[in-house]
């Protein structure tokens, strides 16, 4: 029998970094509204950045988010080093792309463990898989310091990094440690292989609808800092031309804006570079992806966290071969040096939840002038809204109950890992 | 139940977040070697980026953020009335942090800025003690997650409470580092609250002041040495702004 009449109100959605409200209403077989809102307080960063000096913007910008610190940093760096055409080093590049690495395993993991799986076991949070599930929560633990671990060590702490400064690096990590983060990266490859035997035992939902997929692609190595803007689609453009991927809209039910490409909206993230890319990822990696059925063009939202544990396979082994090159450079060359000078540019990087677009503008004072940040949550929250609607649609002709279809609804936005404060910046 | 051979309650706490990044909250879940102890203290009664059950007879409550809108104080004046202590912690929460360099642009114009001709309701950023009484705070952006639990299990255990009150040059000191001026670069460790041990200068990038000011910190020889090492006042300037909490400076200059 198909169920007719459905009514969800969700107000701040908990397990997901940030404010947002989910509204679903059916009546007699209709979908009446489904709503994905944004309710979280603006901060201004676009306005800040103004009148401020180059070298201080990405201590600034990185502040914009808790848990993606390092691509906040990252992508402000690359923006203006592009603007003031600075070159880093080539061992600071490495660096910077094993930061990127170990802030990418560290939110996957605290996604993946803390966030996600509480609802497939059906638990309010990840505190009683300590007692349940020990030897999972353990492995998880494992992989999210594993994570810290390459983010401290590189940049000086794992929130909000220290040594990521214009022209290269501040500082090289000290060898004897990045020997010690190779062992620890080493043993941890047990626990993906334990995160992955566990993952597969969990019933994930079908849902698909068609959706475009936007990412970075180089077309040398998987994505993480720079490249070409492309979607499944078949759209490519250049790094500069990221307004055109964009074209931001705001919807007035919510504080944050919204996004389109080919069609309605888009989605950004693992299972968006996973589709753009995967013929780039290590040969682990694709194995662990092959293990669940995932294949490129994948079209379910909740896959995404398969994506981000297949990435995390990835993570640890890039990261292991990205140490071993590190420990045969004599890091002696970190940092280019630099005079401001009028220029403006886009840097794209991959954070953890999508692709992050930092431009600035440095007037010919060497001030910056002109900010603008579109994070991948806003590219995101167009297609949670879509995937609501369809999502609530599906569930209520399967005759769900609004138990049911709320926790499913749930579930979907967590599948995208929404980092809603850093959309709202 | 016993902490390091002391009997202890569970403490109920819960945390709440306001006009911020969360990344104090993040840090809660760091040092994952010894997450399972601490969180043994505690018994979470509301902390929603975490878990879906939520109550309201926490007795702890741990602020983080800033005040930017007229719900984020109701909301933060019922946290208030229920909380036997109030904690507020990180730069944002203690100090306005980055949030409050906006407070520095005509409120119009941010909001021009960003959202066009679509308004959104924004208010001069303020400090959580700007509203409610705190009872402790913690400085630090982020917090380090060494501190929070040393204040927690002292809470814990009635342990008393204090937070250094020499600066971080002292820290830097300890730590066999190249002092920043020499390098030259305006830093603020002479003038800030030491606890982070060093980590920003131990990285060779300056001490932006995230603890706020030292205890007895005098301004002016601050000043000249900025001065003496032939740097600029303007760079200094930039920096104490950074985290909106050396104001007192420009009252000691006045």
């Amino acid at each position: 029998m198909t169920k007719v009449n459905c009514s969800i109100d969700v107000h701040h959605l908990t397990r997901v970094e940030g404010h947002g409200n989910i509204h679903i209403d059916i009546r007699n077989g209709e979908l009446v509204d489904a709503k994905w809102a944004v309710v979280e307080t603006p901060r201004f960063f676009e306005v800040m950045v103004k009148t401020m000096s180059p070298a201080r913007v990405p201590f600034l910008t990185s502040r914009i988010c808790g848990i993606c610190s390092i691509s906040h940093s990252l992508a402000s760096i690359r923006s203006l080093e592009r603007a003031m055409e600075i070159s880093p080093p080539p061992a600071a590049e490495k660096l910077r792309l094993l930061a990127m690495h170990g802030e990418t395993l560290q939110s996957h993991a605290l996604h993946i463990f803390f966030l996600a799986v509480p609802d497939f076991v059906d638990t309010p949070s990840v505190i009683p898989l300590v007692e349940s599930h020990p030897h999972i929560v353990q492995a998880g633990l494992r992989l999210k310091a594993a994570g810290n671990a390459i983010s401290e060590l590189v940049t000086g702490r794992c929130t909000h990094p220290v040594s990521l400064v214009l022209g290269g690096v501040s500082k090289a990590p000290d060898k004897e440690k990045l020997e010690a983060l190779r062992a620890q990266l080493d043993a941890v490859r047990a626990d993906l292989d334990t995160t992955a035997e566990f993952c597969s035992t969990l019933q994930i939902p079908s849902f698909v609808r068609e959706t475009e997929f936007v990412s970075l692609r180089n077309g040398n190595t998987y994505p993480a800092i720079g490249g070409d803007l492309v979607s499944t689609d078949g759209v490519r453009r250049d790094e500069n031309d990221y307004l055109a991927m964009t074209n931001e809209y705001k919807p007035e039910f919510t504080t944050t804006k919204f996004t389109r490409l080919s069609r309605g909206s888009f989605a950004a993230g693992a299972l968006a570079r996973f589709n753009n890319n995967v013929d780039l990822l290590r040969p682990e990696a694709v194995s662990v992806a092959r293990q669940f059925g995932l294949e490129p063009v994948n079209h379910n939202p909740f896959m995404n966290n398969i994506a981000q544990l297949v990435e995390c396979v990835h993570i640890v082994h890039d990261a292991i071969d990205l140490i071993d090159d590190l420990l045969d450079d004599p890091l002696n060359e970190l940092k280019t040096p630099w005079k401001p000078k009028e220029g403006a540019a886009t840097g794209a990087v991959e954070a953890p939840r999508g692709i992050l677009y930092h431009h600035m503008e440095v007037d010919r004072h060497g001030t910056v002038c002109r900010g603008d940040c579109i994070i991948p949550t806003t590219q995101n929250n167009a297609n949670i809204h879509h995937d609501l609607a369809a999502l609530a649609r599906q569930a209520a002709d399967e005759g769900k109950d609004d138990q049911e279809i709320r926790q499913l609804c749930e579930m979907l936005v967590r599948a995208y890992d929404p980092c809603i404060s850093c959309s709202v910046h | 139940m016993q902490h390091l051979g002391f009997s202890t309650n569970k403490l109920k706490i819960g945390s709440f977040d306001f006009t911020c990044c969360e990344g104090c909250q993040l840090q809660l879940a760091n040092k994952e070697e010894t997450l399972p102890e601490f969180l043994d203290l505690l018994d979470i009664r509301n902390f929603r980026e975490i878990s879906s059950e939520r109550f309201d007879d926490y007795d702890i409550a741990l602020v983080e953020g800033s005040i930017s809108r007229s719900d984020e104080v109701e909301r933060l004046q019922a946290i208030r009335k229920q909380a036997k202590i109030l904690i507020a912690y990180g730069s944002c929460a203690c100090f306005g942090g980055v949030n409050s360099l906006k407070n520095h642009f005509p409120p119009d114009e941010c909001v021009h800025e960003v959202y066009g001709d679509s308004p959104v309701e924004t208010l001069p950023v303020r400090r959580i003690s700007d509203v409610v009484k705190v009872d402790f705070s913690i400085p630090g952006c982020p917090v380090s997650k060494d501190e929070v639990e040393r204040i927690v299990v002292s809470i814990a255990t009635g342990a008393m409470i204090s937070l250094p009150k020499y600066p971080v040059c002292v820290e830097c000191k300890q730590q066999l580092n190249t002092c920043l001026f020499d390098l030259g670069e305006v830093c603020l460790g002479p003038i800030t609250r030491a606890g982070c041990n060093a980590v920003c200068t131990t990285g060779k990038t300056a001490c932006l002041g995230c603890r706020g000011p030292a205890e007895d910190i005098n301004y002016r020889s601050f000043r000249e040495l900025v001065k003496e090492h032939g740097l600029s006042l303007d760079e200094m300037e930039e920096k104490l702004r950074f985290y909106n909490c050396f104001e007192e400076f420009r009252d000691d200059e006045s």
